[in-house]
């Protein structure tokens, strides 16, 4: 096992790489420098010419990919130009504020999803599962960003039972309780369309289970049905379930970005949209490293769940 | 078989969650202290250095925490005395000395003298200055002319200029001119701009990052108090959840209000305050090639274009129809007797005729946001059908905001007949001087993508850049104004009024024509 992890981190060395040298390229090709950004109305050649100086862009792209690459190796991302910090603090910042969004919503939707799945599944075509499906559906269809703005109308503008944005209040705020009322409407609509997929992944890879030999014996030896599905068919079926929950992760971290908008949470996603749209390149950079990194750092723990649960996929 | 019964134990458990998750909600009901004004602004500042950040947003956290020698007087893009309390100019307009403020301390304690105001333009303009590495400083060509800055006695300093400059005191006024403590700069170096040190009203509290920036009332300010214990400044940068915030009472005030959010806010519960400023919005035509580079052609499509229905509908009445290249907001330098191009497609068609270019193709360049462009795509539609009733027939290329100005600013030539452009200035001088004059064609430096030139534009620019008197000045820009509204390099389009709305909590609230945000006079019951 230990073995096979290894393996893994250094196949995962040459796509790290790969995405630093594609994310350079990208920031360095689309059209638009920083210092136009900065200067605005004020981006007379002159001064575009002496604020690149300034932010060191006047060296040819080979050189600055290198040394951007050897500072990142020491752990130095740079500073951001449009927030003026070290990168690697913003990045640590936000990232932290993102992983308590996914977080929490990729739990939900592995709950509710899971839940719903089974309960449809034991008590298919019922009205359980009929209702259940129709929430399901709905919530695959209406886009998180959609969801979101009507739940700020609902519950925040109307209703006042939640705050409409940011994560923790100005005042008077900052523990647990606080967080966790800016969290809810955030982390509902971030896990709407996950629940519905995972919902109807579990449901398929139950009715499949619930078919099979070894249930029908639990069945004929008397284990109460509570414990033959929660017990026995789960258990089963999550070998199938695991690697979708992986690939959700992966949606629920990427969908992020539109609920930070949406809701002002201070995460990485809203992060990457100012740094793009003000062409702060390092920050670009750097975030989509990092991101990639985790996301890549995932994929091999996901995988190694897996094998520990199914001996049968060969490690 | 059932999975879910409902014994006692799950209806006690589902009793429990619901009580704490009412638990958790009650306090959100309180609303925001008295005393603390929270402000939703459309960004994250950059840093909160005044020599180092270009943005509005950043600017209207900034002139509460600092001052400059000079400031607009309230309600105009006059200068008047500030942390300077006269000032004398040389008679050839080269040597500016100003006397200081007496007893004025900044708030780490440290005395605002001549040698602090010295240490501030020496950082920005000195490349061996010992603190200049904490730039970069974008705007300080805005002091370009400034060749020295001597400290004659504690209380006096002067600048000698390389040329006469008469926008130099206005550019003072300028948030780039606002002046720090030399004392935090040493101590903080590159961090300074996150541990800002000035001598305004309110002094800097703490900075949480994407979350808000907190200032505090200054107890040993020079001048009158502020009226709130505390201003906090919120960064929500998506403009439907700022107008929610409004509206759910999480910001007491919030500027740049969505034209099409100003109806929620009627009624006693809030407050839209308006004012115009030193804003306008235009098309660039391209005068070097093409249809446009008959100027009866350019005149055509200022009657052509329906400004009125672009002001009233598009932008639902928070800007007013541009009359010439200057904004009315310069009011001392604005030429009253001008009018707006009326809208009249029939006259536009005779000229058409007349020049032998009916049915031009016309390519647009259009984008889709950008600083003071408005609502640029809504606006640019409108434009293309104003200009096909009178049989041009424009294609639209749209940019995203910066690729844009890649593709504007080298100049039109060869790829557009016509662009959407808007500034905002602090000088009746700044947007004529770099984006009229023939020596401010793109190859030159300059942002005149259209490759207007008229000598007489030019020589009235450059002699009222050097006449200090402020009447003489008005006359050469009135001039000016004429001949450029006549040549029509530009159809001139919109004069934007920027808004913002207060809660009923908010007293003593004005809107600066210079859209920077002055706060300390505000009440917050």
């Amino acid at each position: 096992m230990g073995a096979y992890i290894l393996k893994r981190l250094i196949s995962a060395i040459p796509v790290l790489l790969g995405i630093t040298v594609i994310v350079f390229l990208i920031m360095a090709m689309i059209p638009g420098d920083p210092a136009t950004a900065i200067l605005g109305s004020y981006a007379t050649p002159d001064n575009v010419e002496k604020l690149n100086r300034d932010l060191g862009l006047d060296k040819p792209l080979v050189q600055r990919y290198f040394i951007w690459l050897g500072n990142m190796l020491t752990g130095d991302f740079g500073r951001s130009f449009s927030l003026n910090r070290p990168v690697l603090d913003e990045i640590l910042d936000r990232f932290q504020a993102t992983l308590i969004l996914a977080g929490v919503s990729f739990v939900l939707c592995s709950i509710l999803g899971i839940l719903a799945g089974v309960v449809s599944a034991a008590r298919q075509y019922g009205f359980a599962d009929k209702a259940i499906t129709f929430t399901v559906l709905i919530g695959i269809s209406i886009p998180s960003f959609f969801l979101g703005m009507m739940m700020i109308l609902l519950f925040a503008v109307n209703l006042r039972w939640l705050p409409v944005s940011g994560m923790y209040a100005i005042y008077g705020g900052g523990d647990l309780p606080d967080l966790i009322n800016h969290l809810i409407m955030p982390a509902l609509a971030l896990a709407a369309v996950a629940t519905g997929v995972i919902a109807r992944l579990s449901r398929s890879a139950m009715l499949e289970v619930l078919r099979q030999d070894f249930i029908r014996t639990a069945r004929a030896k008397g284990v109460p049905e509570r414990r033959v599905i929660y017990g026995h068919a789960l258990r089963a079926a999550m070998v199938s379930i695991i690697p979708v929950l992986g690939i959700q992760a992966g949606f629920v971290l990427s969908g992020a970005v539109y609920i930070e908008m949406v809701f002002q949470w201070p995460g990485i996603g809203r992060m990457l949209v100012d740094a793009i749209l003000k062409r702060d390149i390092l920050l670009v950079q750097g975030g989509v490293v990092f991101v990639a990194a985790a996301y890549v750092m995932f994929n091999i723990a996901v995988d190694v769940a897996q094998s520990v649960l199914d001996p049968r996929i060969k490690t | 078989m059932s999975l879910f019964t409902l014994t006692r134990r799950t209806l006690m458990a589902a009793a429990t969650s619901m009580l704490a998750l009412g638990a958790v909600s009650a306090p959100l009901l309180a609303q925001t202290p008295p005393g603390v004004l929270i402000v939703g602004q459309i960004a994250e500042p950059k840093a909160l250095d005044p020599a180092a950040v270009t943005a509005v947003n950043d600017f209207r956290i900034l002139v509460n925490l600092y001052e400059g020698l000079v400031r607009y007087k309230p309600g105009t893009l006059e200068v008047e005395p500030q942390l300077a309390t006269s000032w004398e100019i040389s008679e050839d307009g080269t040597e500016y000395t100003f006397t200081l403020r007496e007893g004025v301390t900044f708030h780490d304690g440290t005395p605002f003298d001549a040698a602090a105001v010295k240490f501030n333009f020496d950082r920005m303009l000195d490349e061996s200055h010992p603190f200049h590495d904490t730039g970069p400083f974008p705007l300080a060509f805005f002091f370009s002319s400034v060749e020295s800055t001597e400290v004659v006695d504690d209380l006096t300093v002067k600048f000698t200029l390389n040329a006469p400059y008469a926008p130099f005191l206005s550019n003072l006024a300028y948030p780039t001119g606002l002046l720090v403590s030399p004392a935090a700069v040493e101590a903080n170096g590159a961090d300074f701009g996150r541990s800002p040190v000035g001598t305004g009203p309110f002094k800097f509290a703490e900075w949480r990052s994407n979350e808000a920036v907190v200032i505090e009332k200054n107890a040993d300010y020079w001048g009158d108090p502020a009226g709130t214990d505390a201003v906090v400044f919120r960064p929500i940068t998506d403009a439907n959840t700022r107008v929610a915030e409004m509206l759910a009472g999480g910001i007491d005030m919030m500027v740049e209000v969505p034209p099409t959010a100003l109806s929620q806010f009627q009624g006693d519960d809030f407050t839209v305050v308006e004012q115009a400023g030193p804003h306008v919005w235009f098309l660039i035509l391209n005068a070097k090639e093409g249809p446009f580079a008959d100027k009866k052609v350019r005149q055509a499509a200022n009657y052509a274009i329906n400004k009125e229905a672009i002001v009233n509908d598009v932008l639902e009445g928070t800007a007013d129809v541009a009359a010439g290249p200057t904004p009315p907001a310069f009011a001392w330098a604005y030429n009253e007797a001008l009018d707006p191009y009326p809208y009249d497609p029939e006259k536009a068609k005779a000229l058409l005729a007349e020049a032998g270019a009916e049915g031009a193709d016309l390519t647009f360049f259009v984008t889709e946001g950008g600083s003071g462009m408005l609502d640029p795509i809504s606006m640019g539609t409108a434009i293309q059908a104003d200009l096909a009733a009178v049989g041009l027939d424009v294609k639209i290329e749209t940019y995203e905001w910066n690729t844009f100005l890649g593709e504007v600013n080298p100049g039109l030539e060869g790829k557009a007949d016509m662009a959407e452009m808007a500034w905002m200035t602090n000088d009746p001088d700044t947007l004529p001087y770099l984006a009229l004059r023939t020596d401010a064609w793109p190859d030159k430096g300059g942002f005149n993508s259209g490759y207007y030139s008229n000598p007489e534009v030019d020589a009235l620019l450059e002699e009222a850049r050097t006449a200090t008197d402020q009447t003489k000045r008005a006359e050469l820009y009135q001039k000016m104004q004429e001949i450029v509204q006549e040549d029509a390099p530009w159809v001139f389009v919109a004069n934007w009024k920027q808004n913002a709305v207060t809660s009923d909590r908010v007293e003593n609230f004005e809107l600066e024509p210079s859209f920077l945000l002055q706060l300390s006079s505000v009440v917050k019951n």
